[in-house]
């Protein structure tokens, strides 16, 4: 789908982000970049997403697949929705900035909420929505206009466990039925055991692949409580140990 | 209870405070010229009501028709600054220059070369007053979250659908804080500037009134004049506070 070829990102002050990330992220993959804080994670989705250019080095889309104005979903940290606008008109935003009246988005909008299962709060203002529910209305709105490719910045780093847990299992659903290729930035090794089915270790900055860790532990509901997750945690924690110095 | 009495607290005060105030004046028996009672000044309100509500028009229409130049003006100055860096770079030190320099000291001149009274007072209270709406509109835009901007961005938005849909309901809180200040600002302004224009021999609002009764030491009339000024500014924060909170809550609650 796309090929990062040594790239490298270099910021105006003169800090060395990212240096000679190399990778392919093939359709339908659910990449997971771990690494700790400041190692250049997000820099990396931003360049994915071009809302940054690359120092040096490309990324090649494969033909045809160049992505168009909403073809990438891009979910923040943070929500970040309109405070002033309801679930549902914060769904529509990526439709109506390419001139889709609401009316017209208003299939791809329940769509997107359904998925989310917020259908019954497309009509509530954010303030009155709890941190969970305002990050699938932010999921919702990367899905609503049908993205190629899903950028995901710590989604859940900031809300309890509980939610996390039934988001993650959420986004795992939604990524099994509609085929999205996600990248998913976590600092969390369990996370990224459960989600992804390729697993980045980032090193400290300047930020390298230290190592890629494929995801094979079956895919079934109760998949945390498998020798196999056990199993990839303990690799990729090694991993993480042997990359990252404590 | 407990609110109830928090809510009454002014009242009351002010009630203590103007008995207070009145007996003293009996008590001491202090000339009329010197320090009326409040009394007196209800009297003299009520004697030469007609005059001192003339008056407050008068100054009110100036405050209001500055307050929506400045509002407009503000937004206009503050736009432009976030379009281009070069009209920040340009106009910022100028704002900030009309700003610190005392209206008083220039209003003077701008009687003499504005023709129209009613004009030249309008320009002197709009000079005091556009900055905090220039500066807090410009704050707003600037503090738009830039995940959001990304967003848009990431979304091929233009420049007008970023301005229209994500900077300007941003600042919306902003320029409303700023709309609040400039209000009592202008009322300040239009003052300033009725006080050289009222030394020139222009009649019109509450501080030529004001004027007037010192040079005829009506000093009751003087303090009924000042008194209706007070309740103009204290009108024009209220109202304006009212304003914030009624389009922010149908805005961000609706």
């Amino acid at each position: 789908m796309l090929k990062i070829d040594s790239v490298s990102k270099r910021f105006d002050n003169g800090t060395l982000a990212l240096d000679d990330i190399s990778l392919r992220i093939e359709a339908g993959d659910f990449v997971a970049l771990l690494g700790p804080s400041g190692c250049g994670k997000s820099t990396l989705l931003r360049l994915l997403a071009g809302l940054d250019e690359p120092s040096d080095g490309r990324i090649t889309w494969d033909a045809g697949q160049r992505p168009g104005p909403g073809d990438i979903g891009f979910v923040f940290q943070d929500a970040t929705l309109l405070p002033w606008a309801s679930a549902a008109d914060n769904v529509w935003l990526p439709l109506r900035l390419r001139g889709k009246t609401k009316s017209e988005a208003s299939g791809a909008i329940a769509s997107a909420l359904a998925q989310v299962e917020l259908t019954d709060f497309s009509g509530s203002r954010p303030r009155s929505l709890s941190g969970g529910m305002k990050m699938r209305v932010s999921i919702a709105r990367a899905l609503v206009s049908n993205p190629v490719l899903l950028l995901m910045d710590e989604p859940f780093a900031a809300l309890d466990e509980f939610t996390r847990h039934k988001l993650q299992e959420d986004l795992r659903k939604l990524w099994r039925v509609s085929g999205k290729t996600i990248v998913f930035v976590t600092h969390s090794i369990y996370e990224a055991a459960f989600l992804a089915t390729r697993i980045l270790v980032m090193s400290p900055r300047p930020g390298r692949i230290g190592a890629e860790i494929a995801n094979t532990v079956p895919d079934i509901a109760d998949r945390r409580n498998t020798p196999a997750y056990f199993n990839l945690v303990k690799q990729v924690t090694a991993a993480f140990r042997a990359i990252v110095p404590s | 209870m407990n609110r109830t009495v928090e809510s009454l607290a002014p009242y009351l005060f002010g009630l203590i405070g103007l008995g207070l105030w009145q007996g003293a004046v009996w008590a001491f028996n202090v000339p009329q010229y010197v320090l009326p009672g409040p009394a007196a000044i209800a009297m003299a309100y009520i004697g030469d009501y007609a005059t001192l509500n003339a008056a407050l028009v008068s100054t009110l229409s100036v405050t209001l028709v500055a307050l929506l130049v400045s509002a407009t003006l503000g937004v206009a100055l503050a736009l432009a600054m976030a379009a281009s860096s070069l009209i920040r770079a340009a106009i910022q030190p100028w704002a900030v220059i009309l700003q610190v320099t005392p209206v008083v000291a220039i209003a003077p001149l701008i009687i003499i070369w504005v023709n129209q009274p009613f004009l030249a007072l309008v320009v002197c209270a709009t000079i005091i007053s556009f900055f905090p709406v220039l500066s807090n509109t410009a704050a707003g835009l600037a503090a738009t979250p830039h995940d959001l901007l990304d967003l848009f961005r990431l979304n091929g938005a233009t420049r007008w659908q970023t301005l229209a849909l994500l900077r300007l309901p941003s600042a919306l809180p902003y320029f409303l804080a700023g709309l609040r200040i400039s209000g009592t600002l202008a009322l300040v302004g239009a003052v300033v500037a009725e006080f050289v224009a009222g030394s020139g021999g222009f009649a019109s609002g509450l501080a030529y009134r004001i004027l007037e009764a010192g040079y005829r030491l009506e000093i009751p009339r003087m303090f009924a004049a000042l008194v209706l000024l007070a309740v103009a500014g204290i009108a024009i924060y209220a109202a304006l506070g009212a304003l914030t909170n009624f389009v922010l809550r149908r805005r961000d609650d609706a």
